[in-house]
């Protein structure tokens, strides 16, 4: 039974293994048919930018997984504002994430959505399972 | 003594270049590396303190942390030396000692 | 159990997985398929440089779902269905080809 899971990401990449935890139970949680959406705030909204080139830290380069949620039928995903604002970050400096709507010929639709902690606030409660990392 | 203390969390997340810059003797420097990275960037909460610790200390940030984290150079408060690895050596060497505030 | 191309030896993990994605070519991947038995097709091959540009653009290889999606949106519906790929790749669609294609198994496969 499909239950609506929401993944709160808070950490930075690479400076601990969160993050990319996170990206692979996302994955198996959606390969596994569940309502599956995302927060990023605090500092991970930094998972988000762009260009990230890991090639001299000697780390896998995690940053194009995102681009495939899309696939896996993640259409919802939100980035709080205030954690974007203070770090001098708008949303151009994030990757614009997008899914393909197969019932509007493959119509290309946007999965990002700025939310205010408030309103951060009402999707958390709507939600049967929170797991933060 | 003087002391190279470096930083590696973001300081969002830990205040540990908060409490390095409390008690930072006047010879020191700080290098700032991986998540510690964060801090070096422009238009954050925290520019303005980072802004005024370049006043009186060497501030440097390590460049491959930066780019792997898609932050550029070109982005960063003025007054930060961006570092590569040899940098990063050169620095250890010419400082007595090292503080890694984990 | 290492598997040998052109007397070259090449480690595969306990379910023939390699190891090096690096070390992939194409010979290698039909000696991997010669291993279960099953011979490449121009069909199969369709799927396996599929997964390869997937896995080059995204750094992951698909959950089947997805790959059913994507193929289907990419070859047409003919090809797009678990029928089509199950018939290509009985031993489980996405799991098989990655094995090909030189991918490590599917995030979520067990």
């Amino acid at each position: 039974m499909a239950k609506k899971f929401l993944f709160v990401n808070r950490k930075a990449p690479y400076g601990t293994i969160y993050a990319l935890e996170s990206l692979e139970v996302v994955l198996i949680s959606a390969a596994f048919e569940q309502v599956v959406s995302l927060v990023f705030m605090d500092d991970g909204v930094y998972e988000l930018t762009r260009g990230q080139k890991t090639d001299a830290i000697g780390m896998k380069n995690f940053s194009p997984t995102y681009s495939a949620l899309g696939d896996y039928e993640i259409k919802n995903i939100y980035i709080e504002k205030e954690s974007l604002e203070a770090r001098g970050l708008t949303l151009d400096d994030l990757q614009h994430l997008v899914w393909e709507d197969e019932d509007d010929d493959w119509a290309e639709k946007d999965s990002i959505h700025l939310v205010s902690s408030k309103e951060l606030a009402s999707i958390m409660a709507d939600q049967e399972v929170i797991i933060t990392f | 003594m003087s002391t190279l203390h470096t930083i590696n969390k973001s300081p969002f997340d830990r205040n540990s270049l908060g409490s390095c810059l409390r008690v930072i003797s006047d010879s020191d420097a700080i290098l700032l590396i991986e998540d510690g990275i964060y801090a070096a960037t422009s238009g954050t909460i925290f520019s303005d303190v980072v802004k005024a610790a370049v006043q009186s200390h060497s501030v440097y940030v390590l460049g491959p942390d930066l780019s792997a984290r898609g932050m550029k150079e070109d982005g960063i408060v003025e007054g930060v030396n961006v570092v590569d690895y040899e940098g990063f050596v050169d620095l250890v060497t010419e400082y007595d000692k090292t503080n890694s505030w984990l | 159990m290492p598997i040998e191309v052109n007397g070259v030896s090449h480690e595969t993990d306990e379910e023939g997985y390699l190891v090096n994605l690096a070390d992939w070519t194409r010979e290698l991947g039909e000696a991997l398929a010669t291993e279960d038995d099953c011979e490449l097709t121009d069909a199969h091959w369709e799927v396996i440089n599929f997964l390869r540009e997937y896995y080059e653009e995204y750094q992951i290889a698909p959950a089947v779902r997805v790959l059913t999606k994507a193929i289907g949106k990419r070859l047409g519906k003919d090809k797009g269905n678990s029928k089509y790929l199950y018939e290509l790749f009985p031993y489980g669609p996405a799991k098989q080809a990655c094995k090909y294609a030189g991918l490590p198994k599917p995030t979520g496969c067990v």
